[in-house]
């Protein structure tokens, strides 16, 4: 075989468009970032769920790299789904909480003393529901128990 | 206050900056104005503005269109939005932990007012030492801001035909930046992707309204 009819069966090198896999890049982060904000958003007003926060890449605002923008958007993700599943797992007590609410107001005799709050169903607030004998000692030795609903944050002093 | 008129100008956006952020905009317009105490009508206002936020607000913030499109461009160009807040969500931390918005002087009160109704950042410049034309570039090597900080390399800077004079998304230079002795300034805004130009027009008109607030008033 001829040397020039070897060097045609050589492929073409394959001409990366940098500018539109940036471009795809910068959509991603500008997606994920709208993601990141609805997870955010959603943990408020949770004050045990930590933050889902990915760190600047330093040097003020500047032109990343291709290899900034990937790791930027991989971290972006990787975070995204670490504050979702906490979140998940979050809201999973919470809705065990808000049955046992209503067990509690169903049937208080089985829930003696139990206090469940309204951080514990994931809300605002100090309110707290408490099953509590009717009237002290004498609903104690009865069986006669109730949810009692406090609201009100105590006073600052 | 009816009758100021603003010559706004589109600011030069260096070729491989535009190619990188296509809506990238840099919209300005000087203003024969000399900076002052602020009158009671501005602080008035101030306080009216301050009495609008509250926490939900504040952490919703993000997810409204125009702080969001400022967080993206902020994450985008490698800063984290949740450690060097944006100018309208730092307004608005600013609030939460002062307990309301205090006046220092009119220039500053004049951004914070607008910054806070529009979300849009603004930049105040002294129209004497800030050169021209003022556009929008990447910062080259060796170069520094004010001949004192140095710059990262392509960091994303507001500069005349000559040097940087303010940071994007950043501090102002200190060569370029208003002093008590400025006669005429320079109101910049910025432009992403997502924000519209009139809000852009409308944060630099609410600006200078107050800034053209009477001392009387």
């Amino acid at each position: 075989m001829a040397d020039g009819d070897r060097l045609q069966s050589v492929p073409e090198p394959l001409v990366v468009d940098e500018r539109a896999a940036r471009r795809t890049l910068l959509d991603q982060i500008a997606r994920l970032e709208g993601e990141l904000a609805q997870v955010f958003c959603a943990t408020w007003p949770r004050k045990d769920v930590p933050r889902p926060l990915v760190r600047g890449r330093g040097g003020g605002a500047r032109i990343l790299s291709f290899a900034e923008l990937e790791e930027l958007r991989d971290d972006l993700a990787t975070r995204i789904a670490d504050a979702r599943r906490v979140l998940s797992d979050r809201t999973w007590v919470e809705d065990q909480n808000r049955r046992l609410i209503e067990e509690m107001l169903l049937e208080p005799e089985r829930h003696k003393w139990r206090r469940v709050s309204a951080e514990d169903i994931g809300e605002r607030g100090c309110k707290h529901w408490h099953v509590r004998p009717r009237w002290s000692f004498i609903g104690m030795l009865m069986g006669w128990w109730q949810v009692v609903i406090s609201s009100g944050c105590p006073l600052a002093t | 206050m009816n009758d100021i008129e603003l010559d706004l100008v589109d600011g030069w956006v260096e070729r491989e900056l535009a190619e990188e952020f296509p809506e990238l905009s840099l919209v300005h317009a000087r203003l024969d104005v000399r900076p002052k105490r602020s009158p009671r009508a501005v602080k008035q206002r101030l306080r009216m503005l301050a009495d609008r936020y509250t926490g939900s607000k504040v952490v919703h913030m993000r997810q409204d269109p125009v702080p969001w499109a400022y967080r993206v461009f902020s994450r985008q160009v490698g800063i984290d939005p949740d450690h060097d807040r944006t100018p309208v969500e730092a307004v608005a931390l600013r609030r939460l932990k002062l307990g309301g918005l205090h006046s220092e002087n009119i220039v500053d009160d004049a951004l914070t007012i607008a910054i806070a109704e529009t979300g849009v950042p603004l930049m105040a410049l002294d129209a004497e030492r800030c050169g021209d034309p003022l556009g929008l570039r990447l910062a080259r090597d060796g170069e520094t801001l004010a001949g004192a900080r140095p710059l990262s390399a392509r960091q994303l800077v507001v500069a005349n035909d000559e040097r940087p004079v303010a940071l994007v998304l950043g501090a102002v230079g200190e060569d370029a930046g208003v002093t008590p002795d400025t006669e005429r300034m320079v109101l910049c805004a910025l432009g992403v992707k997502g924000v519209p130009r009139i809000a852009l027009e409308e944060a630099l008109w609410s600006a200078a309204e107050t800034l053209y607030t009477d001392a009387s008033a």
